[in-house]
């Protein structure tokens, strides 16, 4: 069990920025989230595309703005724990206790979720009744290549992860295809080889086809495809492997008590706290009279939970607001040598 | 301004209006459409309002850029008449559009 001041739910750009809030304070924190980088939507949506909105910087990638908050936070070196979920939230005494789905727990006097829409998961083929084949026959991501070798294996999906595994999985097993126009979308370099290897037989390609159904049965044999014209093909098949991007799920924080309106959590604008004392809810998942979902009105919001976080966790001293410009021991707390 | 009709997986109907140069999603995350999620805001980086269109209106309308077909590839049972609601600009020529929601966005 890790004991620290406050747990920050989401890592995207408002969780980067109230680390930076908090840590300018003094606390300690720990942050969680279930992509396997910092930076959340910026950068698993939309790394290349400009953000023009963000004050002081005209033009600004959302690739550029997470590693610009990442050297920002760095002085108070927080611990970020990636590839993981929350889980489970339960009240002792006056602190709150968080598990991930990885089995750690944290406690704190302070939550702040900063999870934006929810957290990424990838998206799942649209067949009921396929979790009982996941982790078996049907996987989402590929932990270990060498699990799929001389396997009759079925690829769903146009983008860069569906080719790329493609010709990776190509040298060892049979791998066939399936994509739902006939257009792919991947770098020039890799749709010519795809060209290849769909020549040379080693690839088999499918196109316009979605998956239909699966055979009957426990163990997964075999696939049925059809296309718009509701044309049938069926395909043997050990492993399918689905390539669909992410999306966002809120999941366990619904679960939570908290006092929510459609995804989003309600929050008063004081300081950003939910209906539970100590649980705070900032950036785009935050909802109160007025609320813009930008990344702008997050730090604001993570600004002054801050506060409130501060005066939680350190009952016996007095909050006293400082400016970074001219205040000691907020430079010190940065690492900056005063003249 | 245009009426647009959206229809749900259990065939409710329901009609709205939408003002000129708001989105179709836009007009249906205001009217409370359920249907559609629109979790990225319109940035076309999700796919989560994915909406079919009404052939008569599909073959009417602007087709979609690559960049939200290779979108549409990520979206829930995507058809031939896919779109993202979010790509689709409301004018007085989309009165009457109908659309039909997914069984569901993710």
């Amino acid at each position: 069990m890790k004991k620290t001041d406050v747990v920050i739910i989401g890592a995207g750009p408002v969780g980067l920025f109230a680390v930076h809030q908090l840590g300018i304070k003094g606390l300690r924190m720990e942050v969680i989230d279930n992509l396997d980088k910092p930076g959340g939507q910026c950068i698993e949506l939309y790394p290349d595309k400009p953000i023009y909105d963000i004050p002081a910087l005209p033009e600004c990638s959302g690739e550029t703005l997470t590693k610009n908050l990442l050297e920002q936070i760095k002085p108070f070196k927080t611990k970020f724990h990636l590839n993981e979920r929350v889980q489970e939230l339960v009240k002792e005494d006056n602190l709150w206790k968080i598990k991930t789905n990885k089995g750690q727990s944290f406690i704190a006097p302070n939550i702040i979720i900063a999870g934006g829409v929810g957290s990424f998961e990838p998206r799942k083929l649209p067949l009921k009744d396929l979790e009982k084949y996941e982790g078996k026959n049907i996987f989402y991501s590929i932990p270990d290549k060498e699990k799929f070798k001389n396997k009759n294996i079925v690829i769903f999906g146009g983008g860069d992860s569906a080719l790329d595994w493609s010709l990776e999985l190509s040298k060892f097993s049979k791998v066939t295809l399936v994509h739902r126009r006939n257009e792919f979308r991947g770098a020039p370099h890799t749709l010519s080889q795809l060209d290849k290897l769909k020549k040379s037989g080693k690839i088999l390609i499918k196109t316009p086809f979605q998956i239909h159904s699966v055979n009957e049965g426990d163990t997964l044999k075999s696939i049925t495809i059809k296309n718009d014209e509701g044309k049938t093909e069926k395909l043997d098949a050990d492993i399918i492997l689905g390539f669909f991007g992410l999306i966002m799920q809120l999941g366990p924080i619904a679960e939570w008590g908290l006092n929510m309106t459609k995804k989003t959590i309600d929050v008063n604008t004081n300081n950003f706290q939910t209906n539970k004392e100590g649980i705070f809810a900032i950036g785009d998942i935050s909802n109160y009279p007025g609320k813009l979902k930008l990344i702008l009105s997050g730090f604001h919001e993570a600004a002054l939970a801050s506060v409130e976080c501060f005066k939680r966790a350190r009952p016996n001293e007095k909050y006293r607001f400082q400016f970074t410009t001219s205040s000691k021991e907020i430079h010190s707390r940065l690492g900056i040598k005063d003249k | 301004m245009a009426k647009i009709t959206f229809i749900d997986k259990d065939g409710n109907q329901k009609k709205i209006e939408i003002e000129n140069g708001l989105t179709v999603m836009e007009g249906a995350v205001q009217n409370n459409i359920t249907g559609i999620d629109a979790d990225c805001g319109g940035s076309m980086a999700c796919a989560t309002c994915h909406v079919y269109v009404q052939d008569e209106w599909f073959n009417k309308i602007e087709k979609a850029e690559d960049a939200e077909q290779d979108m549409i590839d990520m979206a829930h049972e995507p058809k031939k008449n896919s779109r993202l609601s979010c790509q689709l600009i409301v004018t007085d020529q989309l009165d009457g559009l109908v659309v039909t929601t997914p069984e569901k966005q993710s």
